[in-house]
């Protein structure tokens, strides 16, 4: 699931890494911003996935730090993964809903 | 110093450069992922309203900021060129040219850090 998550991940990140340069070239003012995200369906289907497979892939990878370096058990380990996981979905998503949501800001 | 009577710890493999690879990749890891939570709860402000987004936009215009989001960019290079090492190791094999991509993808992650910084400065 981590090599999976990782090859998924790489057309993610070139495509966010492109918004960012793109982004930094134009104004980055709030109201810009927001201007260009808003309503967008596109950005939202690409972010929300974006967001998902960012969590598994950290979720996981935070796992093996876990054992490797806090010498933890599976159990907590996967407990770590968990939470992890769960954070970065809801504040992720969140943070989507945010700035594509017509009418939110 | 070695302690008398027991084997001195081996740490030969960390001259290795794809140690330092692998290394790099974890650790950017780490960061990105520590990262990630206050770049979503940054976004989330926008629910708030625009000032609030706005405000923290303009807190970012700080140079010292604007070091650490080129940093972060060149992390997020590296971390993905790192990964993209593994899985052609994994899947294609191994071959000597490895250690020569390495670090030209740590090269490069560094110079796409860089055109981000000269952009946002």
């Amino acid at each position: 699931l981590q090599r999976a998550s990782a090859a998924l991940l790489a057309p993610f990140v070139l495509g966010h890494l492109a918004v960012m340069f793109y982004a930094t070239g134009s104004s980055l003012t709030a109201a810009d911003i927001l201007g260009r995200t808003s309503g967008s369906i596109g950005w939202a289907l690409f972010y929300c996935a974006f967001v998902i497979v960012v969590a598994v892939h950290g979720a996981i990878g935070l796992r093996a730090i876990a054992i490797e370096w806090g010498h933890v058990g599976e159990r907590k380990a996967d407990a770590v993964m968990l939470v992890t996981g769960a954070v970065l979905v809801l504040l992720g998503l969140r943070a989507v809903f945010a700035v594509i949501a017509p009418g939110v800001a | 110093m070695a302690l008398s009577g027991e084997a001195k710890r081996e740490t030969t493999y960390r001259r290795n450069g794809l140690w330092f690879a692998a290394m790099a990749h974890r650790i950017s890891g780490l960061a990105l992922v520590l990262f990630l939570p206050l770049h979503f709860l940054a976004l989330g402000l926008a629910i708030e309203n625009e000032a609030a987004l706005e405000g923290f936009l303009r807190w970012s215009d700080l140079t010292v900021v604007k070091l650490a989001e080129a940093g972060l960019v060149a992390l997020l290079v590296i971390h993905l060129l790192g990964g993209l090492r593994l899985l052609v190791v994994e899947n294609f094999g191994w071959s000597d040219a490895q250690k020569s991509a390495a670090t030209i993808a740590a090269s490069i992650a560094a110079l796409i850090g860089f055109i981000f910084l000269v952009r946002v400065l």
